[in-house]
Protein backbone atom coordinates (compact mmCIF):
# COMPACT_ATOMS: atom_id res chain seq x y z
CA UNK A 1 0.00 0.00 0.00
CA UNK A 2 2.06 2.82 -1.33
CA UNK A 3 1.21 5.85 1.56
CA UNK A 4 0.46 9.63 0.48
CA UNK A 5 1.64 12.57 2.75
CA UNK A 6 0.05 15.71 4.65
CA UNK A 7 -1.50 17.28 1.58
CA UNK A 8 -4.21 13.83 1.20
CA UNK A 9 -5.61 14.85 4.88
CA UNK A 10 -5.71 18.87 4.62
CA UNK A 11 -9.33 18.51 4.32
CA UNK A 12 -9.52 16.34 7.20
CA UNK A 13 -7.23 18.64 9.46
CA UNK A 14 -9.40 21.49 8.29
CA UNK A 15 -12.33 19.42 10.06
CA UNK A 16 -10.30 18.84 13.72
CA UNK A 17 -8.60 22.43 13.99
CA UNK A 18 -10.56 24.55 11.80
CA UNK A 19 -7.25 26.10 9.83
CA UNK A 20 -5.22 24.95 7.29
CA UNK A 21 -2.53 22.52 8.74
CA UNK A 22 -0.33 21.29 6.84
CA UNK A 23 2.31 23.87 6.92
CA UNK A 24 2.53 23.11 10.65
CA UNK A 25 5.34 21.28 11.90
CA UNK A 26 5.23 18.44 15.37
CA UNK A 27 7.74 16.86 16.65
CA UNK A 28 7.79 13.25 16.64
CA UNK A 29 7.94 11.57 20.24
CA UNK A 30 9.35 8.22 19.31
CA UNK A 31 12.54 9.80 17.60
CA UNK A 32 11.88 13.32 17.83
CA UNK A 33 12.73 14.24 14.53
CA UNK A 34 10.95 17.48 13.38
CA UNK A 35 8.00 16.67 10.94
CA UNK A 36 6.15 19.35 8.39
CA UNK A 37 2.23 18.10 8.58
CA UNK A 38 2.51 18.04 5.05
CA UNK A 39 5.50 15.29 4.66
CA UNK A 40 4.20 12.79 7.20
CA UNK A 41 3.72 9.78 5.33
CA UNK A 42 0.00 9.54 5.22
CA UNK A 43 -2.07 6.33 4.71
CA UNK A 44 -5.70 7.20 4.35
CA UNK A 45 -7.52 4.24 4.57
CA UNK A 46 -6.83 2.74 6.82
CA UNK A 47 -9.53 2.21 7.44
CA UNK A 48 -8.67 5.77 9.13
CA UNK A 49 -6.07 8.16 8.64
CA UNK A 50 -2.83 7.07 9.68
CA UNK A 51 0.10 9.57 9.72
CA UNK A 52 3.57 7.95 10.73
CA UNK A 53 7.32 10.07 11.04
CA UNK A 54 9.03 10.31 8.34
CA UNK A 55 12.11 9.34 9.90
CA UNK A 56 11.30 6.35 11.98
CA UNK A 57 7.75 5.46 10.97
CA UNK A 58 6.11 5.35 13.74
CA UNK A 59 2.22 6.01 14.02
CA UNK A 60 2.30 9.99 15.17
CA UNK A 61 -1.28 10.69 14.51
CA UNK A 62 -4.88 8.96 13.76
CA UNK A 63 -7.96 10.32 11.74
CA UNK A 64 -11.01 8.99 12.75
CA UNK A 65 -14.07 9.95 11.38
CA UNK A 66 -17.30 9.03 13.48
CA UNK A 67 -20.81 10.00 12.65
CA UNK A 68 -19.79 13.01 10.51
CA UNK A 69 -17.05 14.37 12.95
CA UNK A 70 -13.57 13.94 12.69
CA UNK A 71 -11.29 13.28 15.81
CA UNK A 72 -7.61 13.39 15.99
CA UNK A 73 -5.87 11.04 18.03
CA UNK A 74 -2.25 12.20 18.38
CA UNK A 75 -0.07 9.16 20.35
CA UNK A 76 3.45 10.38 19.47
CA UNK A 77 3.20 14.05 18.04
CA UNK A 78 3.73 17.21 19.83
CA UNK A 79 2.46 20.20 17.80
CA UNK A 80 4.76 23.54 17.06
CA UNK A 81 3.21 26.71 18.11
CA UNK B 1 -28.81 24.17 0.53
CA UNK B 2 -27.26 27.09 0.75
CA UNK B 3 -25.92 28.29 4.58
CA UNK B 4 -23.54 30.69 6.28
CA UNK B 5 -20.37 29.42 6.15
CA UNK B 6 -19.39 28.90 9.67
CA UNK B 7 -15.93 30.46 10.50
CA UNK B 8 -13.03 27.79 10.68
CA UNK B 9 -14.70 25.13 8.78
CA UNK B 10 -14.41 23.89 4.94
CA UNK B 11 -18.14 24.19 3.48
CA UNK B 12 -19.05 22.19 0.99
CA UNK B 13 -20.37 23.68 -2.34
CA UNK B 14 -21.92 22.81 -5.32
CA UNK B 15 -20.46 23.20 -8.63
CA UNK B 16 -22.05 23.09 -12.13
CA UNK B 17 -20.15 21.48 -14.94
CA UNK B 18 -20.01 23.80 -17.87
CA UNK B 19 -17.67 21.89 -20.18
CA UNK B 20 -15.85 18.84 -20.27
CA UNK B 21 -12.33 18.91 -22.02
CA UNK B 22 -10.75 16.09 -23.64
CA UNK B 23 -7.14 16.00 -22.69
CA UNK B 24 -5.77 12.42 -23.44
CA UNK B 25 -7.47 9.55 -24.07
CA UNK B 26 -7.30 9.15 -20.29
CA UNK B 27 -7.59 12.82 -18.54
CA UNK B 28 -10.41 14.60 -19.61
CA UNK B 29 -10.41 18.51 -17.55
CA UNK B 30 -13.82 19.58 -16.06
CA UNK B 31 -14.72 23.17 -16.10
CA UNK B 32 -16.80 24.29 -13.37
CA UNK B 33 -19.37 27.20 -12.15
CA UNK B 34 -19.50 27.34 -8.72
CA UNK B 35 -21.27 30.38 -7.37
CA UNK B 36 -20.01 30.53 -4.02
CA UNK B 37 -16.33 30.21 -4.90
CA UNK B 38 -13.67 32.43 -3.29
CA UNK B 39 -10.81 31.74 -5.10
CA UNK B 40 -8.03 30.04 -4.37
CA UNK B 41 -4.17 29.94 -4.94
CA UNK B 42 -2.16 28.06 -7.44
CA UNK B 43 -1.44 24.63 -6.31
CA UNK B 44 -4.73 24.20 -3.77
CA UNK B 45 -6.99 20.88 -4.39
CA UNK B 46 -10.51 20.73 -3.95
CA UNK B 47 -12.29 17.46 -2.57
CA UNK B 48 -15.19 16.16 -4.37
CA UNK B 49 -17.89 14.02 -3.20
CA UNK B 50 -20.49 11.74 -4.72
CA UNK B 51 -23.41 10.85 -3.63
CA UNK B 52 -25.08 7.68 -4.90
CA UNK B 53 -29.76 7.39 -4.52
CA UNK B 54 -28.81 5.06 -1.64
CA UNK B 55 -26.91 7.40 0.28
CA UNK B 56 -23.82 5.76 -0.66
CA UNK B 57 -20.72 8.19 -0.87
CA UNK B 58 -17.41 8.63 -2.46
CA UNK B 59 -15.05 11.42 -1.87
CA UNK B 60 -11.83 12.29 -4.00
CA UNK B 61 -9.10 14.87 -3.55
CA UNK B 62 -7.79 16.69 -6.89
CA UNK B 63 -5.78 19.37 -7.53
CA UNK B 64 -6.92 22.34 -9.17
CA UNK B 65 -5.76 22.60 -12.92
CA UNK B 66 -6.73 26.48 -13.34
CA UNK B 67 -4.96 30.04 -12.35
CA UNK B 68 -6.50 32.22 -9.09
CA UNK B 69 -7.06 34.71 -12.34
CA UNK B 70 -9.32 32.32 -14.44
CA UNK B 71 -12.73 32.74 -15.15
CA UNK B 72 -13.85 29.26 -13.99
CA UNK B 73 -12.60 26.51 -11.63
CA UNK B 74 -10.98 23.72 -14.11
CA UNK B 75 -10.08 19.73 -12.25
CA UNK B 76 -8.14 18.00 -14.64
CA UNK B 77 -9.02 13.67 -13.60
CA UNK B 78 -7.20 10.83 -15.22
CA UNK B 79 -9.73 7.99 -15.53
CA UNK B 80 -7.83 4.96 -13.14
CA UNK B 81 -8.17 1.41 -14.53
CA UNK B 82 -9.94 0.17 -11.21
CA UNK B 83 -11.00 3.42 -10.03
CA UNK B 84 -14.16 4.07 -8.15
CA UNK B 85 -14.56 7.72 -8.78
CA UNK B 86 -12.64 8.87 -11.47
CA UNK B 87 -14.32 6.66 -14.48
CA UNK B 88 -17.78 8.36 -13.53
CA UNK B 89 -16.34 11.84 -13.53
CA UNK B 90 -14.16 11.13 -17.03
CA UNK B 91 -17.24 9.19 -18.35
CA UNK B 92 -20.29 10.15 -17.02
CA UNK B 93 -20.51 13.43 -15.64
CA UNK B 94 -21.88 15.50 -17.91
CA UNK B 95 -22.57 19.32 -19.31
CA UNK B 96 -25.49 20.59 -16.59
CA UNK B 97 -24.46 18.48 -13.78
CA UNK B 98 -23.66 19.37 -10.39
CA UNK B 99 -20.59 18.23 -8.69
CA UNK B 100 -20.35 18.70 -4.58
CA UNK B 101 -16.55 20.28 -3.29
CA UNK B 102 -15.33 21.86 -1.11
CA UNK B 103 -12.22 23.84 -1.25
CA UNK B 104 -9.56 25.14 -1.21
CA UNK B 105 -7.23 22.91 0.35
CA UNK B 106 -3.58 23.41 1.09
CA UNK B 107 -1.48 25.68 2.46
CA UNK B 108 2.08 23.77 1.71
CA UNK B 109 2.10 23.22 -1.77
CA UNK B 110 1.08 26.60 -3.06
CA UNK B 111 3.13 29.24 -5.17
CA UNK B 112 2.78 32.45 -5.87
CA UNK B 113 4.18 34.67 -8.33
CA UNK B 114 5.18 37.17 -5.79
CA UNK B 115 8.03 34.73 -4.63
CA UNK B 116 11.78 35.29 -5.71
CA UNK B 117 13.50 32.27 -6.40
CA UNK B 118 13.26 30.38 -9.77
CA UNK B 119 10.76 27.77 -10.36
CA UNK B 120 11.86 24.40 -10.93
CA UNK B 121 8.51 21.82 -11.20
CA UNK B 122 8.90 17.68 -11.69
CA UNK B 123 5.73 16.38 -12.53
CA UNK B 124 4.84 12.73 -13.14
CA UNK B 125 1.50 11.59 -14.54
CA UNK B 126 -1.05 13.18 -13.35
CA UNK B 127 1.33 15.57 -11.29
CA UNK B 128 1.27 18.09 -13.78
CA UNK B 129 -2.08 19.13 -12.85
CA UNK B 130 -0.96 21.77 -10.09
CA UNK B 131 1.77 22.78 -11.83
CA UNK B 132 -0.58 24.25 -14.56
CA UNK B 133 -2.27 26.23 -12.44
CA UNK B 134 0.64 27.89 -11.52
CA UNK B 135 2.48 28.31 -14.92
CA UNK B 136 -1.15 29.98 -15.78
CA UNK B 137 -0.63 32.07 -12.95
CA UNK B 138 2.96 33.23 -13.85
CA UNK B 139 1.43 34.49 -16.66
CA UNK B 140 -1.76 36.26 -15.62
CA UNK B 141 0.60 38.01 -12.76
CA UNK B 142 3.26 39.02 -15.66
CA UNK B 143 6.00 37.25 -13.79
CA UNK B 144 9.68 37.23 -15.27
CA UNK B 145 10.37 34.21 -12.54
CA UNK B 146 12.25 31.73 -14.43
CA UNK B 147 10.34 28.64 -14.69
CA UNK B 148 11.15 25.10 -15.74
CA UNK B 149 8.59 22.14 -16.14
CA UNK B 150 10.15 18.45 -16.14
CA UNK B 151 7.36 16.34 -17.19
CA UNK B 152 7.29 12.55 -17.38
CA UNK B 153 5.00 10.90 -18.75
CA UNK B 154 4.41 7.28 -20.59
CA UNK B 155 4.36 8.25 -24.33
CA UNK B 156 3.62 11.33 -26.17
CA UNK B 157 -0.46 10.93 -26.55
CA UNK B 158 -0.44 10.92 -22.13
CA UNK B 159 1.12 14.29 -22.12
CA UNK B 160 -1.62 16.39 -20.65
CA UNK B 161 -2.05 20.01 -22.11
CA UNK B 162 1.14 19.37 -24.98
CA UNK B 163 -0.29 22.32 -27.01
CA UNK B 164 -0.59 24.80 -23.76
CA UNK B 165 2.88 23.74 -22.81
CA UNK B 166 4.72 23.92 -25.80
CA UNK B 167 2.97 27.25 -26.23
CA UNK B 168 4.43 28.55 -22.86
CA UNK B 169 6.07 31.76 -23.19
CA UNK B 170 9.98 32.07 -22.88
CA UNK B 171 11.31 31.97 -19.46
CA UNK B 172 9.14 28.80 -19.19
CA UNK B 173 11.55 26.07 -20.36
CA UNK B 174 9.10 22.47 -20.49
CA UNK B 175 11.24 19.54 -20.51
CA UNK B 176 9.11 16.42 -21.59
CA UNK B 177 10.10 13.14 -20.53
CA UNK B 178 8.80 10.35 -22.04
CA UNK B 179 9.02 6.65 -20.56
CA UNK B 180 7.19 3.61 -22.32
CA UNK B 181 7.40 5.20 -25.91
CA UNK B 182 8.18 8.04 -27.85
CA UNK B 183 7.93 9.11 -31.78
CA UNK B 184 10.44 7.47 -33.70
CA UNK B 185 11.95 11.67 -34.38
CA UNK B 186 11.42 12.19 -31.00
CA UNK B 187 13.87 14.81 -29.74
CA UNK B 188 12.76 15.34 -26.11
CA UNK B 189 14.57 12.78 -23.56
CA UNK B 190 13.35 8.96 -23.37
CA UNK B 191 12.90 6.53 -20.93
CA UNK B 192 12.43 6.56 -16.97
CA UNK B 193 14.50 9.69 -15.02
CA UNK B 194 17.86 8.46 -13.30
CA UNK B 195 20.38 10.29 -11.59
CA UNK B 196 22.38 11.26 -15.29
CA UNK B 197 19.26 13.03 -16.42
CA UNK B 198 18.13 14.61 -13.56
CA UNK B 199 21.51 15.77 -13.25
CA UNK B 200 20.86 17.43 -16.72
CA UNK B 201 17.25 18.56 -16.29
CA UNK B 202 17.33 20.06 -12.96
CA UNK B 203 19.36 23.43 -12.40
CA UNK B 204 22.82 23.55 -10.30
CA UNK B 205 21.94 23.70 -6.72
CA UNK B 206 23.22 27.14 -6.77
CA UNK B 207 20.84 28.71 -8.80
CA UNK B 208 18.80 28.13 -5.43
CA UNK B 209 15.07 27.18 -7.12
CA UNK B 210 11.89 26.74 -5.39
CA UNK B 211 11.18 23.13 -5.85
CA UNK B 212 8.44 21.11 -6.10
CA UNK B 213 7.62 17.81 -7.35
CA UNK B 214 4.10 16.45 -7.81
CA UNK B 215 3.24 12.73 -9.02
CA UNK B 216 3.16 9.14 -7.90
CA UNK B 217 4.18 8.34 -4.41
CA UNK B 218 7.40 6.25 -6.34
CA UNK B 219 7.96 8.98 -8.73
CA UNK B 220 8.49 11.69 -5.96
CA UNK B 221 10.75 9.79 -3.49
CA UNK B 222 13.10 9.26 -6.47
CA UNK B 223 13.51 12.39 -7.29
CA UNK B 224 13.41 13.92 -4.36
CA UNK B 225 16.09 11.84 -3.13
CA UNK B 226 17.98 12.27 -6.60
CA UNK B 227 18.00 16.16 -6.26
CA UNK B 228 19.20 15.72 -2.51
CA UNK B 229 22.01 13.98 -3.95
CA UNK B 230 23.02 16.44 -6.48
CA UNK B 231 23.40 18.83 -3.80
CA UNK B 232 19.92 20.79 -3.70
CA UNK B 233 18.38 21.92 0.03
CA UNK B 234 15.67 19.50 0.65
CA UNK B 235 14.18 22.82 2.64
CA UNK B 236 13.68 24.19 -0.99
CA UNK B 237 11.88 21.02 -2.01
CA UNK B 238 7.80 20.78 -1.42
CA UNK B 239 6.31 17.11 -2.55
CA UNK B 240 2.87 16.25 -3.25
CA UNK B 241 1.87 12.67 -3.89
CA UNK B 242 -0.87 11.27 -5.39
CA UNK B 243 -2.27 7.79 -5.37
CA UNK B 244 -0.96 5.29 -7.92
CA UNK B 245 -1.37 6.77 -11.63
CA UNK B 246 -2.84 3.32 -13.68
CA UNK B 247 -0.19 1.54 -15.06
CA UNK C 1 -28.15 15.94 2.74
CA UNK C 2 -25.84 15.71 -0.06
CA UNK C 3 -27.21 16.24 -3.87
CA UNK C 4 -27.54 12.81 -5.64
CA UNK C 5 -25.23 12.74 -8.13
CA UNK C 6 -26.44 11.69 -11.35
CA UNK C 7 -25.43 8.55 -12.27
CA UNK C 8 -23.16 7.48 -9.71
CA UNK C 9 -22.78 4.05 -8.58
CA UNK C 10 -19.62 3.61 -7.21
CA UNK C 11 -18.31 0.08 -6.92
CA UNK C 12 -21.59 -2.03 -5.57
CA UNK C 13 -22.86 -4.77 -7.01
CA UNK C 14 -26.59 -5.64 -6.85
CA UNK C 15 -27.28 -8.49 -4.27
CA UNK C 16 -29.33 -11.63 -4.89
CA UNK C 17 -29.81 -12.67 -1.31
CA UNK C 18 -29.97 -9.20 1.03
CA UNK C 19 -30.11 -11.16 3.97
CA UNK C 20 -26.56 -11.94 3.89
CA UNK C 21 -25.81 -8.01 3.55
CA UNK C 22 -25.30 -6.91 7.42
CA UNK C 23 -26.88 -2.93 7.53
CA UNK C 24 -24.95 0.20 5.92
CA UNK C 25 -22.81 -2.47 3.98
CA UNK C 26 -22.88 -2.54 -0.04
CA UNK C 27 -21.57 -5.94 -1.84
CA UNK C 28 -18.50 -5.22 -4.03
CA UNK C 29 -16.29 -7.70 -6.51
CA UNK C 30 -13.37 -5.99 -6.01
CA UNK C 31 -11.05 -6.79 -2.59
CA UNK C 32 -10.13 -3.11 -1.39
CA UNK C 33 -6.49 -3.37 0.01
CA UNK C 34 -6.57 -1.30 3.64
CA UNK C 35 -3.20 -0.64 5.57
CA UNK C 36 -2.13 1.51 8.42
CA UNK C 37 1.42 0.97 7.28
CA UNK C 38 3.69 -0.27 4.94
CA UNK C 39 3.45 -3.85 4.28
CA UNK C 40 6.01 -6.22 6.19
CA UNK C 41 8.06 -8.63 4.40
CA UNK C 42 9.34 -11.21 6.99
CA UNK C 43 11.07 -13.86 5.61
CA UNK C 44 9.62 -17.21 5.71
CA UNK C 45 12.76 -18.99 7.08
CA UNK C 46 12.36 -16.02 9.86
CA UNK C 47 8.30 -16.36 10.17
CA UNK C 48 6.67 -17.89 13.42
CA UNK C 49 3.57 -18.28 15.08
CA UNK C 50 3.31 -17.89 18.85
CA UNK C 51 0.97 -18.34 21.29
CA UNK C 52 1.87 -16.54 24.37
CA UNK C 53 0.95 -14.58 27.43
CA UNK C 54 -1.57 -15.75 30.33
CA UNK C 55 -1.03 -19.43 29.89
CA UNK C 56 1.13 -21.99 31.35
CA UNK C 57 3.43 -22.96 28.46
CA UNK C 58 3.86 -21.08 25.38
CA UNK C 59 3.86 -22.81 22.30
CA UNK C 60 6.15 -21.52 19.03
CA UNK C 61 5.41 -22.82 15.38
CA UNK C 62 8.04 -21.92 12.52
CA UNK C 63 6.66 -21.66 8.97
CA UNK C 64 7.27 -25.59 8.34
CA UNK C 65 5.20 -26.96 11.32
CA UNK C 66 2.89 -24.60 10.93
CA UNK C 67 1.94 -25.82 7.35
CA UNK C 68 1.76 -29.43 8.43
CA UNK C 69 -0.88 -28.59 11.05
CA UNK C 70 -4.42 -29.88 9.63
CA UNK C 71 -6.17 -27.29 7.86
CA UNK C 72 -9.09 -26.25 6.84
CA UNK C 73 -10.52 -24.42 3.92
CA UNK C 74 -13.39 -22.42 4.66
CA UNK C 75 -15.83 -19.94 2.16
CA UNK C 76 -16.80 -17.11 4.38
CA UNK C 77 -18.73 -13.61 3.29
CA UNK C 78 -16.24 -11.10 4.76
CA UNK C 79 -17.43 -7.47 6.11
CA UNK C 80 -15.07 -4.08 6.05
CA UNK C 81 -15.87 -1.09 8.67
CA UNK C 82 -15.54 1.19 5.28
CA UNK C 83 -18.94 -0.95 4.17
CA UNK C 84 -17.82 -2.97 1.54
CA UNK C 85 -18.80 -6.83 1.98
CA UNK C 86 -17.39 -9.61 0.00
CA UNK C 87 -19.28 -12.56 -0.56
CA UNK C 88 -18.30 -16.37 -1.08
CA UNK C 89 -14.48 -15.81 -0.29
CA UNK C 90 -12.34 -18.70 -0.28
CA UNK C 91 -9.38 -19.58 2.56
CA UNK C 92 -7.45 -22.16 3.64
CA UNK C 93 -5.69 -22.05 6.86
CA UNK C 94 -5.34 -23.39 10.60
CA UNK C 95 -8.12 -23.31 13.22
CA UNK C 96 -7.34 -21.72 15.94
CA UNK C 97 -9.33 -24.46 17.64
CA UNK C 98 -6.33 -26.45 16.24
CA UNK C 99 -4.11 -24.13 17.68
CA UNK C 100 -5.35 -23.57 20.87
CA UNK C 101 -5.89 -27.29 21.71
CA UNK C 102 -2.91 -27.81 23.53
CA UNK C 103 -3.14 -24.44 25.40
CA UNK C 104 -3.50 -24.15 28.90
CA UNK C 105 -5.58 -21.21 30.24
CA UNK C 106 -7.46 -18.81 32.33
CA UNK C 107 -7.71 -16.22 30.13
CA UNK C 108 -10.59 -14.90 28.29
CA UNK C 109 -9.25 -12.57 26.21
CA UNK C 110 -6.70 -12.16 23.64
CA UNK C 111 -4.49 -9.70 21.58
CA UNK C 112 -3.32 -10.65 18.21
CA UNK C 113 -0.41 -8.68 17.20
CA UNK C 114 1.26 -8.44 13.77
CA UNK C 115 4.42 -7.58 12.04
CA UNK C 116 4.65 -3.70 11.72
CA UNK C 117 3.35 -3.69 14.98
CA UNK C 118 -0.20 -3.69 14.35
CA UNK C 119 -2.58 -5.74 17.46
CA UNK C 120 -6.42 -6.13 17.60
CA UNK C 121 -8.48 -7.70 20.77
CA UNK C 122 -10.60 -10.66 20.64
CA UNK C 123 -12.66 -12.67 23.28
CA UNK C 124 -11.26 -16.16 23.39
CA UNK C 125 -15.54 -17.10 22.95
CA UNK C 126 -15.35 -15.00 19.66
CA UNK C 127 -12.26 -17.12 17.65
CA UNK C 128 -13.51 -20.62 19.07
CA UNK C 129 -15.97 -23.04 18.18
CA UNK C 130 -15.35 -22.33 14.46
CA UNK C 131 -15.28 -19.24 14.46
CA UNK C 132 -11.76 -18.00 13.67
CA UNK C 133 -8.63 -18.86 11.35
CA UNK C 134 -4.94 -18.14 10.75
CA UNK C 135 -5.09 -18.37 6.56
CA UNK C 136 -2.79 -18.69 4.54
CA UNK C 137 -3.97 -19.26 1.28
CA UNK C 138 -6.81 -16.57 -0.30
CA UNK C 139 -8.69 -18.38 -3.39
CA UNK C 140 -6.33 -21.43 -3.94
CA UNK C 141 -3.28 -19.36 -3.84
CA UNK C 142 -0.55 -18.42 -1.18
CA UNK C 143 -1.92 -15.12 0.70
CA UNK C 144 -0.36 -12.03 -1.26
CA UNK C 145 1.38 -9.87 0.93
CA UNK C 146 -0.91 -6.86 0.18
CA UNK C 147 -3.75 -8.70 2.03
CA UNK C 148 -1.91 -10.38 5.25
CA UNK C 149 0.45 -12.93 3.55
CA UNK C 150 2.22 -14.63 4.41
CA UNK C 151 -0.75 -15.85 6.86
CA UNK C 152 -3.67 -13.69 8.81
CA UNK C 153 -6.34 -13.74 11.06
CA UNK C 154 -9.14 -14.94 9.96
CA UNK C 155 -12.74 -14.31 11.90
CA UNK C 156 -15.23 -13.57 9.43
CA UNK C 157 -18.37 -12.78 12.04
CA UNK C 158 -16.54 -9.61 12.92
CA UNK C 159 -15.58 -6.24 10.93
CA UNK C 160 -12.59 -7.07 8.94
CA UNK C 161 -10.21 -5.24 11.04
CA UNK C 162 -10.34 -7.72 13.62
CA UNK C 163 -8.80 -10.17 11.30
CA UNK C 164 -5.18 -8.80 11.28
CA UNK C 165 -3.04 -8.79 8.59
CA UNK C 166 0.75 -10.38 8.88
CA UNK C 167 -0.47 -11.82 12.07
CA UNK C 168 2.55 -13.62 14.13
CA UNK C 169 1.22 -14.57 17.22
CA UNK C 170 -2.13 -14.22 20.42
CA UNK C 171 -1.31 -12.70 23.64
CA UNK C 172 -3.65 -14.17 25.79
CA UNK C 173 -4.77 -12.01 28.44
CA UNK C 174 -7.18 -12.18 31.36
CA UNK C 175 -8.50 -8.60 30.59
CA UNK C 176 -9.16 -6.98 27.53
CA UNK C 177 -7.00 -4.95 26.38
CA UNK C 178 -8.20 -2.69 23.18
CA UNK C 179 -5.87 -3.21 20.25
CA UNK C 180 -4.85 -0.39 17.61
CA UNK C 181 -8.63 0.56 16.15
CA UNK C 182 -10.18 0.09 19.51
CA UNK C 183 -7.90 2.65 20.59
CA UNK C 184 -8.67 5.21 18.58
CA UNK C 185 -12.23 5.15 18.66
CA UNK C 186 -13.83 1.95 16.86
CA UNK C 187 -15.91 -0.25 18.67
CA UNK C 188 -14.50 -2.74 21.40
CA UNK C 189 -16.16 -5.16 20.07
CA UNK C 190 -17.34 -4.92 16.44
CA UNK C 191 -20.47 -6.97 15.13
CA UNK C 192 -21.42 -5.90 11.49
CA UNK C 193 -25.05 -7.53 12.54
CA UNK C 194 -25.25 -4.63 14.99
CA UNK C 195 -23.70 -1.94 12.90
CA UNK C 196 -20.89 -1.83 15.69
CA UNK C 197 -18.57 0.46 13.95
CA UNK C 198 -17.37 2.87 16.41
CA UNK C 199 -17.37 3.39 20.40
CA UNK C 200 -20.80 3.97 21.44
CA UNK C 201 -22.79 1.83 18.43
Amino acid sequence: MEPLDGNAIAGALYDVYGAEMTTATGRCTVCGAMDQIAELRVYVRAPGMVARCRSCDSVVFVLVEVRGTTHMHDPCFELMP
Amino acid sequence: MAGAALPGRLNWQLGTVTELVVETPRTKSLVLDIPQWRGHRAGQHVDVRLTAEDGYQAQRSYSIASAPEDSHLVLTIERLADGEVSPYLVDVLGPGDELELRGPIGGYFVWEAAADPPLLLLAGGSGVVPFRSMLRHRMAANSNVPMRLVYSSRSLGDVIYRDELLAADHGVDVELVLTREWPEDWSGHRGRIDQKLLRELAWAPDEDPAIYICGPNSFVEVIAAGLVDEGHDPRHIKTERFGPTGN
Amino acid sequence: MSPISRGFLGRRRPVADPSRVPPGQYVTADFPVLSAGPTPHTPLDQWSFTIQGAVDKSASWPWPEFLALPTETVTVDIHCVTKWSKLDTNWKGVSLDTLLAGVDTAAGYLTAFSDGGYTTNLALEDVTDGKAWVAYEYGGEPLEPEHGGPARLLVPHLYFWKSAKWVRGLTLTLQDEPGFWETYGYHNHGDPWLEQRYQGD
